[in-house]
């Protein structure tokens, strides 16, 4: 509609492999739709163009892991009316929370010759850790079916329909057989939110929890039937602290399964 | 005296985060400083300590635009270990889902981040006012390859259907075949894309480009082959860090590439490919290549574009031929014995750009 201003979108990259917003331009068949609809006021990985704010969306990937991000996400915040964290990474802290559980200067020596030169934090952290987040996308990556959903319900001013259950509900939907009671597989797809369609049951392996802890999930039965299925405590740990390690139902029940030395 | 300094804190429509500074005096670069300020993730120090099988998804979360080089550089190091190779029918399919993150990758760099710089532009979404016919069939190209990660690999981002050994489950022969006619367009749309590419305006600048690549016998390396360099180098990927280090300098979180011998930086990418191996290009791809005015070496790199649509050509041929001569394997991974071992060639996480 000509003379009607366009809702500003902006796009911001943290700490994150730009897979997530890479999401927005795998939206193929819908992208220039999406660029009728708004307009692109800041997307780095897409234009130079850079339209100065308030945004009407922010659209944020990757983990808070730098003094200067913890001010730019504070600066993002405020340019922002609706903030939506797209991904594993801005939601929990992503791959990159693995060290949350240890002392972040060993990373630093074991990687970089000179770790002087390294500015980073102990921690990462998705964005609510820092500031208010509107809604929370889940995914590693995330999936562009429900980015479009969310981007329609921000712009249509209702909320986005993500479902919050868990991936087993995905799989009855799909008809994959489960993994787990057929073969024994060890799948977290029970304590797993759905978004990936029930992906790695239909490749035959077990669900590795790229959406992060459903709502309300009763990780420590998960746990046990990981233990049944022939898990020992180490492998228990480490299928909790992956990809959504910092999830706080994730971290708890990878805690609860600690070396006692540890 | 003039000086001028150029400084762009934050460069647009590359993959990742970094910056320019140039300082030139009286003509002259004094100053030029590429700046990587992807903050670090630690990659290299959080995968101590996970089980082999966990490592080519983590691996994959290095990038989001290319995992499929991630996800194989580890999976090929740890096969390397435990002594596996693979049959001809789980090679075929990954190169298969390979040439899938090459047209993929290619295709998102070539129209959506490179060229916008050749039209004056600030990005792609302008060009589809003007020309929404073009973008749209530039966006087509880019889903063909997203569409054999998919099919192959399970999803476009993070694919999760490679493992040691080969893949969790075998692509039905109906799905790979499907993929035949776009392929068939993908490959004139690709040729039509050198045509365009190649006659974008480029200044004249000539490198004496160091370049490395894999090389390998019968085909246009992607994930096979031995390093080698135009001065001779010729080594097998085991011995890479003989002859390669890494350099961590102040102003950058990426580390710098440099030969041991002294001669210092290396160019890698589309243009040190296509001069390692220009060879191996298809017929096809050739003769794109030569109506673009391109001679079996390039050394501007504003031409890289040209190169890389050259190297879609043949990504897209790739593809099809394995597309069309597809059956299903009758497993879809090859059993084996886990070992503890040291692989001299983990560089292979270095090959992606190679």
């Amino acid at each position: 509609m000509a003379g009607v201003k366009k809702p500003k979108l902006a796009v911001w990259k943290f700490s994150s492999c730009d897979g997530c917003q890479l999401s927005l331009l795998d939206c193929e068949l819908e992208l220039l739709a999406v660029s009728e609809a708004v307009e692109i006021a800041y997307f780095l990985e897409a234009s130079r163009k850079v339209v100065k704010g308030p945004y009407d969306i922010s659209l944020v990937e990757g983990s808070i892991t730098t003094p200067h991000d913890v001010k730019a996400i504070r600066d993002i915040r405020k340019m922002s009316k609706t903030l939506v964290t797209i991904g594993a990474c801005a939601t929990s802290g992503g791959i990159q929370a693995l060290r949350n559980f240890t002392d972040v200067k060993g990373f630093i020596d074991r990687v970089y010759a000179h770790p002087e030169y390294i500015e980073t934090l102990n921690t990462s952290v998705g964005i609510a850790d820092h500031v208010p987040v509107d809604f929370e996308l889940r995914g590693c990556p995330i999936n562009k079916q429900q980015l479009l959903e969310v981007l329609n319900a921000f712009l249509n001013g209702r909320k986005p329909n993500v479902p919050k259950h868990s991936e087993c509900i995905e799989c009855k939907i799909r008809g994959t057989s489960c993994v787990s009671v057929a073969k024994g597989e060890a799948c977290l797809g029970p304590v797993v939110q759905a978004g990936c369609g029930g992906l790695c049951p239909a490749h035959q392996r077990g669900c590795f929890g790229c959406f992060g802890p459903m709502e309300s999930p009763n990780t420590e039965s998960m746990a046990a039937l990981l233990a049944k299925q022939g898990l020992d405590q180490r492998d228990i740990r480490r299928s909790f602290r992956s990809y959504n390690a910092n999830a706080p139902a994730f971290r708890k029940e990878s805690e609860a399964h600690d070396d006692e030395s540890h | 005296m003039t000086t001028r300094v150029i400084k762009v804190d934050a460069l647009a429509r590359v993959e990742g985060e970094g910056s320019l500074l140039v300082r030139i005096k009286d003509g002259v670069i004094k100053d030029l400083e590429f700046g990587i300020f992807e903050p670090p993730r630690f990659f290299e120090a959080f995968l101590v300590g996970r089980d082999y099988s966990e490592v080519p998804d983590i691996t994959a979360r290095i990038c989001g635009i290319c995992p499929i080089a991630y996800e194989m550089g580890s999976i090929q190091a740890m096969e390397d270990i435990f002594g596996i190779t693979v049959p001809k029918p789980i090679r075929d399919l990954r190169r298969l889902i390979y040439c899938g993150e090459w047209i993929e990758s290619h295709g998102l760099h070539v129209y959506l981040l490179h060229a916008p710089d050749f039209l004056g532009l600030p990005d792609a979404l302008e060009l589809a006012k003007s020309d929404k016919a073009l973008v749209e069939k530039a966006l087509r190209l880019k889903k063909i390859g997203n569409d054999i990660l998919e099919v192959v690999g399970g999803r476009a981002v993070h694919p999760i259907n490679l493992k040691v050994g080969g893949f969790f489950s075998t692509p039905r022969k109906a799905k790979i075949k499907a993929l035949a006619e776009d392929l068939k367009w993908a490959v004139e749309t690709s040729l039509a894309t050198v045509k365009l590419v190649g006659g974008f305006d480029f200044p004249v600048l000539e490198q004496d480009y160091h370049f490395v690549a894999l090389r390998h016998p019968d085909e246009y390396a992607i994930h096979e082959g031995r390093v080698v360099s135009n001065r001779g180098l010729d080594i097998p990927v085991s011995q890479f860090l003989d002859h390669f280090d890494e350099e961590h300098v102040r102003h950058s979180n990426a580390l710098h590439g440099i030969i041991k011998d002294g001669s210092g930086p290396y160019k890698v990418g589309p243009l040190a490919r296509y001069a390692l191996n220009y060879d191996k290009l298809s017929p096809l791809a050739k003769q794109a290549a030569k109506e673009a005015g391109l001679g079996p070496v390039v050394r501007n790199p504003f031409q890289s574009i040209v190169v890389r649509a050259i190297e879609l050509v043949q990504a897209c041929e790739d593809a099809l031929r394995i597309v069309e001569s597809y059956e299903e394997p009758d497993a879809a991974s090859v059993p084996f014995e886990v070992k503890a071992g040291r692989d001299r060639g983990s560089a292979r996480a270095l090959l992606p750009y190679l």
